[in-house]
């Protein structure tokens, strides 16, 4: 372990960023998905059909030069349903982190910078939720609340906060007792003055992988709640609802479930990837 | 220990009684209820079925008649299902739940827990990386993708297993797979990161130093410590297969419980849907309870 260098230019950002470059893996995983994310910004655009418009008389054709891979029962592109599907997905996986992001930061660091009782408490809360059947209540919250797209980050962050709130809260509790926090504590700053601008940016680290590793997980719900029929409503697409699907006509047609399968694995292991090499490169503890 | 035990005994009513009153009134939020047909009811059926289910009396008598009905371990009838109660209809899917996720996690923790530890052993060996390879793979392929590609392979082409339903042995293969598949994966990469750990540490040298076999120093002195970070991870893994098992059962048409719920949610069939929830949080609670007494005592380090 190298002593700590002083923060700026040449500090340890930089130094985490040569660590990570130096990482085969996960800069092939980012550059996956900043290929994936010009993509699915551009579809609009780029996309070669329409992904609404159907037509009966081309219905599930295998990949051929005109549909590169193939089309769907009702005579779809595929490729440009995997583009759109892209977007949601992608949107989804970054907007319900931001969410998780929001919640956990705030509530970790809130526990945190209280202690004692009031951080028991907190804590307390978390272990409860954490044993719970949390997609039960997304469910629930889906039907309730109707299927759209605005819902759907909302309920996925909502329930995605609370690894997010331990890592933040146990980061606060072990910075607040170091000088230049008492510092700032001794001068008269106020406690939202101090968690905003010493105590999270220096845990900023830990938030960043584990925000990282949240935007596939909750990919994944979002995949899993639109397989369920409870997500994106037809005749928009997300990989998820495609592969839902694809699924149901896989027997005769396995292209419609091999290839948004396959776009969805690969954006997730892209995101692994990333995410570990993130974790290597902030956190040389944990390297191994 | 056993003030331990009973302070978290005591401390399970008010967490179960949070879970019922919020299921509760997030159903009841829902715009529209479970007998709003496509065809409008005559007046006098609607108010006829309303007074039969108490749906014409007040939110909070309703709410406290549940909260009684609940105490008694009666959930209701089911609003779909006019002939069934919600505890027959729990009691007829959880028995094939049960053994879907008991399959699934056994085959989780001991392959898993197998390959992390061959891997530590192996470390940055050929079998190392192979094996957080497939682990890697195994994290990022959504059970739903999994699941038809298996039945693809081996129920459509080659025809070994059943494509779906329930009833021997057979049908289980295929299901416990594709959920066991991520919480395999995982373990395996818990067990592993345990395994270097411990392995590194004093009394693992002390108990080479002293003679003892390579095979009985893992097994013995290592393991216990190794596994502490996969039995914390039971109570996620068991609460995410029980998840799982809505997809899952979906897919290879198991007739388990979370397909009633996903099928009752979706009728707005209320009673079914507040039953499994609580059902299922109540067994994670417990689930979790024995986790940590476990983790108690293969842990010396944890006192009460």
């Amino acid at each position: 372990m190298p002593a700590a260098r002083p923060l700026g230019a040449g500090g340890p950002a930089r130094e985490a960023w040569r660590r990570l470059r130096r990482n085969r893996l996960a800069m092939l995983g980012a550059a996956v998905l900043l290929a994936l994310a010009a993509l699915a910004a551009l579809t609009p655009w780029m996309a070669p059909y329409s992904y609404a418009k159907t037509d009966l008389a081309y219905g599930a054709r295998p990949p051929s030069w005109q549909h590169p891979l193939g089309t769907d029962e009702l005579g779809r592109d595929l490729l440009t349903r995997i583009m759109w599907g892209a977007r949601v997905s992608l949107g989804v996986g970054v907007l319900a982190t931001l969410v998780s992001l929001t919640i956990g930061v705030s509530y970790g660091a809130v526990a945190g910078y209280l202690g004692g009782r009031g951080d028991q408490l907190m804590m307390r809360v978390v272990d409860i939720l954490y044993g719970l059947p949390f997609m039960f209540f997304v469910i629930i919250l889906m039907v309730v609340l109707g299927r759209n797209i605005f819902n759907l980050f909302v309920a996925l962050g909502a329930v995605q906060w609370l690894t997010m709130a331990r890592i933040v809260r146990g980061q606060v509790l072990a910075l607040k007792a170091r000088e230049f926090v008492q510092g700032a504590r001794a001068v008269g700053g106020r406690p939202l003055r101090i968690l905003a601008i010493h105590l999270v940016p220096n845990a900023a680290g830990p938030i960043i992988v584990y925000a990282t590793l949240t935007v596939p997980a909750v990919m994944l719900e979002e995949a899993f709640l639109s397989f369920l029929g409870l997500g994106v409503q037809p005749p928009m697409a997300s990989w998820g609802s495609l592969a839902s699907e694809g699924a149901v006509a896989m027997e005769p047609y396995p292209w419609l479930i091999l290839f948004p399968g396959l776009a969805l694995t690969l954006t997730l292991f892209s995101l692994n990837f990333l995410g570990d090499g993130l974790r290597d490169a902030l956190d040389p503890q944990v390297a191994r | 220990m056993l003030r331990y035990l009973l302070a978290r005994l005591l401390g399970l009513p008010p967490v179960l009684l949070v879970i019922v009153t919020a299921s509760f009134f997030i159903m009841r939020i829902a715009p529209g209820g479970p007998f709003d047909m496509d065809r409008a009811l005559p007046e006098q059926v609607r108010l006829n079925i309303e007074a039969k289910y108490h749906l014409d009396e007040p939110l909070l008598r309703q709410y406290l008649r549940y909260l009684g009905d609940v105490v008694q371990g009666e959930l209701g009838p089911s609003y779909r299902y006019p002939d069934r109660s919600v505890n027959e209809l729990i009691a007829l899917g959880f028995p094939v739940s049960l053994t879907l996720g008991l399959c699934a996690l056994s085959f989780a923790v001991l392959m898993g827990g197998l390959a992390g530890v061959l891997a530590a052993i192996r470390h940055n060996r050929l079998a190392d990386y192979l094996t957080m390879a497939v682990a890697l793979g195994g994290v990022s392929i959504p059970n739903f993708v999994l699941g038809p590609l298996l039945i693809l392979t081996f129920a459509l082409w080659l025809g070994w297993l059943p494509v779906a339903g329930w009833g021997t042995w057979r049908h289980v293969v295929l299901p416990s797979l594709t959920l066991g598949a991520f919480y395999t994966a995982y373990v395996a990469r818990l067990s592993r990161a345990g395994m270097l750990e411990v392995i590194l540490q004093d009394f693992i040298r002390t108990a080479r130093a002293k003679g003892v076999s390579e095979a009985l120093v893992i097994a013995r002195h290592a393991l216990p410590s190794a596994v502490l970070p996969v039995v914390s991870y039971l109570g996620p893994a068991a609460a995410g297969a029980l998840t799982g098992s809505v997809v899952v059962e979906t897919i290879f048409s198991v007739p388990g419980i979370g397909r009633y719920f996903v099928t009752s949610a979706l009728n707005r069939d209320y009673t079914m849907v507040l039953g499994t929830v609580v059902f299922y949080s109540g067994l994670l609670v417990a689930f979790n309870l024995v986790v940590d007494c476990l983790y108690a005592y293969l842990d010396p380090r944890v006192t009460y």
